[in-house]
């Protein structure tokens, strides 16, 4: 099956499966037609709740999302779901098990998951994912749900922007906190504590909700923590009602469409960079400086510094 | 294009016997493929529609409760069903000679057995994505 462009674009507008697999695919490798894929699908994207939720490995993502999908599946919604799992720097390969989480929702159209590997990312994030949103945002998804690995600064940042952020955390999680706390207070719009049933957990809240105190976000929005078990859904409903709190104050607020430029930006950044620097090495490798240069720095002639701005400068004259 | 090979390991029916298939899941993500894993007790409808969604190349079947000469054949009716017969379908398990010949036959790729040294099915799985993505 090798449809063209055209087939698919129709297709996955019209919300059909496998053209949307198909697209995805194509996008996620590049393809030569994912450019014209992605133009003709953006005008159609912007009207998906974008939700992420990340946390450290184990701590329970997988069996939250496929909790918090049934929910908004039994109301009605439709859902795509993104699962980032690493790719291994060495060998490229990925284990992609997150589907094995998502058995009790029925086989129905309103529902797509999609595992996705890491590919050299080296974010949470693989480098398409917020392509891929905007691909199943465009087939008419009503929410999307990403869900990555580890949290850093800005994994849910720029291109994969999403409207809120969840925090899974468990009992044992203090080291984590420690670790990450300078981006996790920051991305974090709403706090789980899952697994909560376990010894230390109201400890575990206890610390978030100081951390949070210190670093008060400036945006009107105080994010909370809720103590929960995903597996039992013992106290789901809490977590649920913050979600909906946070959604509301993101669409009075003005930045549910302000992301949706928030994440253009990034994206004319990132592509404008990306081509600018395959131009300079390119241009480099033509005229030989760069190998020049580690001639004369492998001779002790030289230093990093010194060659950086003579090719810098080189390439700014010749670009005249 | 020098993309990973995308492939689905799982099993379907009714054994829970998943030792071998977790290690041929590793054993392929070693080789450098993205290995989407769907786990126990999985329907043949679950895992085409699975396959269709992650768009493999590959969708590789564990089977060990002797229920192979109906759920592989399923498995075939529902990817062409799904306009996807072009994926490759194959496996492993406890299958007979006369089975394994019979499925072959049917378009059932390579099916293996147990104490399979997990190096031929990835050169399998190499040789068979290579051809099918030039044509």
């Amino acid at each position: 099956m090798q449809p063209n462009g055209h087939q698919l674009i129709d297709g996955l507008l019209r919300g059909d499966r496998a053209s949307l697999a198909r697209a995805i695919s194509f996008v996620e490798n590049a393809a030569p037609s994912s450019m014209k894929i992605l133009d003709a699908v953006y005008p159609r994207t912007g009207k998906a709740y974008r939700i992420g939720v990340t946390g450290p490995p184990g701590a329970g993502k997988s069996t939250l999302v496929s909790r918090l999908v049934g929910e908004l599946w039994s109301e009605g919604k439709s859902i795509g779901v993104v699962a980032v799992d690493p790719s291994s720097p060495f060998t490229r390969g990925a284990l992609l098990g997150d589907r094995v989480r998502f058995q009790e929702i029925p086989d129905d159209p309103r529902f797509f998951v999609r595992s996705m590997a890491s590919r050299g990312s080296s974010g949470g994030l693989a480098f398409r994912t917020g392509e891929v949103c905007d691909l199943l945002d465009a087939s008419g998804k009503d929410v999307l749900v990403i869900e990555t690995v580890g949290v850093g600064q800005s994994e849910l940042d720029g291109a994969a922007a999403v409207h809120t952020t969840v925090v899974v955390l468990v009992p044992e999680s203090g080291d984590e906190v420690q670790a990450m706390k300078a981006g996790l207070m920051e991305i974090g719009d709403v706090f789980t504590v899952n697994k909560a049933d376990r010894v230390g957990a109201d400890r575990m809240a206890r610390c978030v909700e100081e951390m949070l105190h210190l670093g008060a976000g400036g945006d009107g929005w105080k994010a909370p923590v809720v103590l929960l078990s995903a597996l039992s859904g013992d106290s789901f409903p809490l977590f649920l009602d913050a979600l909906r709190r946070h959604e509301d104050h993101i669409r009075k607020s003005g930045d549910f469409a302000r992301l949706k430029i928030e994440r253009g930006r990034a994206k004319i950044e990132e592509i404008v960079e990306r081509e600018r620097n395959r131009e300079f090495w390119k241009r480099s490798e033509v005229e030989c400086s760069f190998e020049e240069a580690l001639a004369q720095l492998a001779g002790g002639k030289t230093t990093p510094y010194r060659e950086a701005a003579r090719m810098l400068d080189q390439f700014r004259r010749e670009g005249k | 294009m020098d993309r990973p090979i995308r492939v689905l390991v799982g099993k379907v029916g009714l054994d829970g016997h998943d030792r071998g298939v977790k290690v041929v899941a590793s054993a392929l993500r070693d080789a450098g493929m993205e290995v989407i894993y769907t786990g126990l007790h999985q329907t043949p409808e679950n895992v085409v529609r699975a396959a269709v969604e992650e768009d493999v190349e590959v969708v590789a079947i564990s089977i060990l409760s002797g229920a192979h000469m109906t759920l592989f054949p399923r498995l075939l009716e529902l990817l062409r069903e799904n306009g996807r017969d072009d994926i490759l379908l194959c496996g492993g398990g406890i299958i007979p000679e006369k089975d394994r010949l019979a499925l072959e036959k049917i378009g059932v790729g390579a099916l293996f057995g147990p104490g399979t040294d997990t190096t031929e099915i990835v050169s399998y799985l190499e040789e068979e994505v290579k051809k099918r993505r030039a044509r």
